[in-house]
């Protein structure tokens, strides 16, 4: 260990600093804006490591070791898809921290703790990302979600959100229990938590059914951590009942340290098992498609709409893995990038759509779709920016997501057989199903009449908080720049397959 | 002005009204004067664009792309799509038309905002509309057709929705009651969104598909134009990527059984919205199977001619018939576009010179009589506070110049020789009686001649029973002592260049066809040979 390179730990430890430092501070201030703004700081300065590394080379202070930074023998690897996700998780923390300001000082929460445990489970996400055998893995994976598990019931007065927590705690634990059981057996049978050992075992032993058995179990563990249909009934209550803004946390963060997780044990440590979990994630994609979406059409509170919709954008991540159900794919990076492009364009429209719901939510006092009704009477611009989000995510163009589409599609059809072209046609039909739920919330907002006996006049005076509107302006320049110029995400997405050429696949 | 040739001046028509809506949104609301004037402004400003570049296309040589940008304009390197656009004979009518609605249209609006009065936010849809459908009309590149094509839906969504009729219908099998403009809106939207997904997914099929000839993955209309020409799409591929394109354009067009969306969608649309509905919106699924369907699958446009022939006189034959049926002045007129977006799909399916001819010329005369027939139904809903035709009647007596003006059009939509509906009707028929050799069904095409000239025959009907009851009779009790205005000054504006528009295209079809015809003849020779 003589020769760490700290520049590539670099986030981790700004991360980890900026933890001990909110704590110190909390401590010694009776202004909890202040701890917010410590953690803020901390979020930036841990997003600038990332940018000098991913430009390394062009950078004459920067000793660039290749492509990639292998550190601790190979279990922990900065390169640039861990940046790329890295960059992501950071840049949603950053916003959950801006619209959370506003939302804490509504009401009387604990702050201080609040912004140590979001940083905390920011470092675990980002560790995920350059995770590289499996119990870094599942060490930084719990670093994501126990801090989530404590956010959840942060509305301790609020029996749903003691709810939310504990549902989220017992489905949490019994996923971290599967994988470890597959883990453990796949160590049996591999003798090593590398990635890159077992990626090279894998061949000799796929006959073996505790093999099947180790591989079936991980990716289930991962199906509880992405929400994905049939692990997803507690998404839609943990979403309804924790705070707002850590549901949106929950939305992005964690679902996406669950997506990290299982692109790099499908796609490094068993690229070539996936007549396995092909098929397997085929089935769980169009089912989380189908039920999310249609259950979503039902939903009459905007939240629990947001959860199932999550839960279908879990499906539309997951089509590119279905697609690689084929045994003898040789190249796996389209479908790799693909499902990274899309998830880079969900976290910040998704982001955006809670960021705009928190406004709404607040100003209202109620996330019931039929209490919003004719908000664009008294406040058009954030109504506005509410039927950017919702379309966005629906997928219409100009706006980000259609391109997070058209990258599953191209992938999933370009694979060529039948199982990437029934994936897609699945997720056809699914986008427009998806349109429909999506549709409601701007009809209540736009077309319908404000309800009888509400005061326009009380909640015109109501205004939104600085740092909230900033969050989902942010947002809402990233919605319009990634829709008319896709070329960013897309450009993020095959950067992000690079190790593909390095692995000679 | 070498500027304008090499891309920035048709990017500038195609931008400039995104432009106008930024503006017209940092306008505040109370300042409606302000609001239309910038809006006015930057539509005339697109429209002055647009007719420049109709004077300084090179007519001879219509079949090649002009002021086109550089192919290899980068827009997503990742997936090989570029910023590629460029205008021929085909399209350029087409985007004239599109600068030319959208003036009158705000035009029109000065003072007639429908309710709930909003005009910042109905003029930002108008612009972004514009854009969406010029762009369509010029995109040479896949990926970026599909982006205009799908840019268009959300402004008119919210105009259906925000302005559209409030009147109580029934949703069918369902039984639940809703209103128009909900019922509509969603409608109009999930039938389009379900068009396209399938239109989507066979763009994308071509784009893997072109790399077994090409070497790499294009969306290039042109270069995939070429590999079609060459006969690179064949087979199971060809048939269900030819499915996908039909899905998403029949439903835009529409053809019969995929127009349900139509009527409900052209009834609850305020005036305006019913306007570029008709005269451009439809529009693009026709284009889009000149444009994309019959170049890059031509072998496949063969197979399918029959199919589309017969689904376009059901069309032809099922609208007639439809609006004989109504009692809504409106909903008349909708049924009546999907009789004569009929006849544009049927000049298409004889996929000969003279049927695509026809079917340009009868999309434009379409955009413009439809466009009137709308403007006047809209204004006399407006007045008579019903469209309901049992009530309303001597309309002459009431109001006579807006009862000529309605003759007018009515006239010039059942395909009256001398006006511009003539041309159309007249040139698909004529096309169908010698389809190309090709399909080898011209028995099946003359039988479809012979009954889409049964349906002239039931358009004139219905237009005439409409007048019958809207124009001539006596006035009905319920309007005596009510003082009617007559058409106004900002109505003449709007509509006096359609009218103008109307009679010179009928007179001198070849305003169109001067651009079209060499453009047609070089596409039908480069899709089939010969």
């Amino acid at each position: 260990m003589t020769n760490l390179d700290y520049h590539a730990l670099l986030p981790e430890i700004i991360l980890a600093a900026t933890v001990m430092v909110t704590l110190v501070v909390d401590l010694i201030t009776r202004r909890k804006q202040l701890v917010a703004v410590t953690a803020i700081i901390g979020m930036f300065a841990a997003f600038v490591p990332v940018t000098t590394l991913a430009f390394c080379d062009s950078l004459s202070f920067c000793t660039s070791s290749g492509a990639e930074r292998v550190l601790f023998d190979g279990t922990y690897v900065v390169d640039s898809y861990s940046l790329v996700l890295k960059g992501v998780f950071i840049f949603a923390a950053f916003i959950v921290l801006l619209v959370s300001v506003g939302y804490l000082g509504s009401d009387r929460y604990y702050e201080g703790e609040y912004y140590f445990l979001l940083i905390a489970s920011t470092l675990g996400a980002v560790a995920m990302a350059s995770s590289r055998d499996f119990l870094t893995m599942i060490v930084a994976l719990e670093l994501v979600t126990a801090p989530a598990f404590l956010l959840s019931g942060w509305r301790k007065g609020d029996s749903k959100s003691n709810e939310a927590a504990l549902k989220f705690f017992i489905t949490g634990v019994l996923a971290l229990a599967l994988t470890l059981f597959g883990v453990s057996m796949l160590y049996g049978l591999t003798g090593s938590l590398l990635f890159a050992d077992v990626a090279a075992a894998a061949p000799g032993i796929s006959h073996i059914p505790l093999f099947i058995l180790a591989v079936i179990f991980i990716i289930l563990g991962f199906g509880f951590k992405v929400s994905a249909v049939p692990f997803h009934f507690w998404t839609p209550d943990t979403y309804e009942g924790a705070p707002t803004p850590v549901t949106a946390w929950l939305s992005v963060g964690s679902k996406g340290a669950g997506f990290v997780g299982l692109l790099s044990v499908v796609y490094l440590a068993l690229p070539s098992e996936s007549a396995i979990w092909g098929p397997l994630l085929w089935i769980v994609a169009a089912l989380s498609m189908i039920v999310g979406n249609v259950v979503a059409i039902q939903q009459t509170n905007v939240i629990r709409m947001l959860g199932y919709s999550s839960i279908g954008h879990a499906g539309f991540m997951l089509a590119p893995f279905g697609a690689a159900a084929a045994s003898g794919m040789t190249d796996l990076s389209p479908l790799f990038g693909a499902t990274v492009t899309y998830f880079i364009i969900y976290a910040v429209m998704n982001l955006g759509a809670f960021g705009v719901a928190i406004i709404i939510g607040s100003r209202v006092g109620s996330y019931e779709l039929d209490d919003w009704r004719g908000w664009r009477r008294y406040a058009p611009g954030v109504t506005l920016m509410l039927a950017m989000f919702f379309m966005s995510l629906a997928g219409i163009p100009p706006l980000a997501g259609w391109f997070a589409k058209f990258a599953m599609f191209s992938a999933t059809i370009g694979v060529g057989n039948w199982w990437g072209y029934s994936i897609a046609i699945v997720a056809a039909v699914n986008a427009v199903i998806a349109f429909v739920y999506y549709a409601k919330v701007i009809r209540a907002t736009m077309f319908d009449p404000v309800p009888d006996g509400v005061d326009v006049a009380e909640l015109e005076a109501k205004t939104v908080p600085g740092t909230a509107g900033l969050a989902v302006g942010i947002a809402a320049f990233g919605v319009i720049v990634l829709g008319v110029f896709p070329g960013i995400a897309a450009e993020l997405g095959s950067f992000s397959t690079s190790m593909f050429a390095a692995l000679g696949g | 002005m070498d500027w304008f040739e090499n891309g920035w001046g048709l990017s500038l028509i195609v931008f400039l009204p995104v432009v106008g809506a930024a503006v017209v949104l940092a306008i505040p609301k109370a300042k409606e004067e302000a609001l239309k004037w910038v809006a006015l402004l930057f539509a005339l400003a697109t429209l002055a664009l647009a007719v420049v570049l109709a004077v300084r296309f090179d007519y001879s040589a219509a079949d090649a792309y002009q002021f086109a940008t550089a192919p290899d304009t980068t827009w997503i390197a990742a997936i090989n799509a570029n910023f590629h656009i460029g205008v021929d004979g085909i399209s350029l009518p087409m985007v004239v038309l599109a600068a030319f609605i959208t003036v009158l249209v705000i035009l029109y609006s000065w003072n007639h905002w429908p309710e709930p009065h909003n005009p910042k936010l109905l003029l930002v849809f108008v612009l972004i509309l514009a854009a969406g459908m010029t762009g369509t009309f010029v995109a040479l590149d896949l990926v970026l057709f599909f982006l205009f094509f799908e840019v268009v839906l959300l402004p008119m969504y919210f105009m259906i929705g925000i302005w559209g009729d409030r009147g109580i219908r029934e949703v069918p099998v369902f039984g639940w009651k809703i209103e128009m403009r909900l019922y509509a809106s969603l409608k109009f939207f999930v039938f389009t969104l379900f068009g396209s997904a399938f239109m989507l997914l066979g763009f994308i099929a071509l784009y893997f598909k072109s790399e077994e000839v090409l070497g790499y993955r294009s969306f290039s209309m042109i270069e995939l134009s070429n590999l079609g020409a060459a006969g690179a799409f064949t087979g199971t591929f060809a048939f269900l990527v030819f499915l996908g394109l039909f899905l998403g354009f029949a439903v835009k067009v529409p053809m019969w059984p995929l127009h349900t969306w139509l009527p409900d969608a052209h009834t609850a649309a305020p005036t305006i919205g019913s306007v570029i509905l008709a005269a451009i919106l439809l529009k693009l699924g026709t284009y889009a199977f000149i444009r994309i369907a019959i170049p890059i699958l031509p072998q496949e446009a063969l197979r399918w001619a029959p199919f589309i022939g017969v689904l376009a006189v059901i069309g032809i034959i099922y609208g007639s018939l439809a609006c004989l049926a109504q009692s809504d002045v409106k909903r008349l007129i909708a049924y009546s576009s999907v009789g004569h977006m009929g006849f544009v799909m049927l000049g298409i399916a004889t996929m000969t010179d003279i049927g695509i001819n026809a079917a340009i010329i009868g999309m434009v005369a379409h955009g413009l009589i439809t466009g009137l027939l709308f403007f006047i139904a809209g204004s006399m809903a407006h007045r008579y506070h019903t469209r309901d035709m049992r009530r309303l009647g001597g309309n002459m007596l009431l109001m006579p110049k807006m009862g000529l003006l309605l003759g007018f059009a009515a006239m010039a939509s059942l395909g009256l020789p001398a006006l511009a509906g003539f041309w159309g009707e007249f040139m698909a028929l004529l096309a169908a009686f010698n389809p190309a050799e090709a399909i080898g069904q011209t028995p099946l095409f003359r039988g479809l001649m012979v009954i889409g000239a049964i349906g002239t025959v039931l358009t004139a009907g219905y237009m005439l029973y409409m007048l019958r009851n809207v124009n001539f009779g006596e006035p009905a009790e319920e309007w005596s002592g009510t003082e009617f205005h007559d058409v106004d000054r900002f109505e003449w504006l709007a509509w006096a260049p359609l009218v103008i528009g109307t009679i010179a295209l009928g007179v001198f079809p070849k305003i169109v066809f001067g651009a079209t015809n060499d453009a047609v003849v070089g596409l039908l020779q480069k899709a089939f040979g010969g």
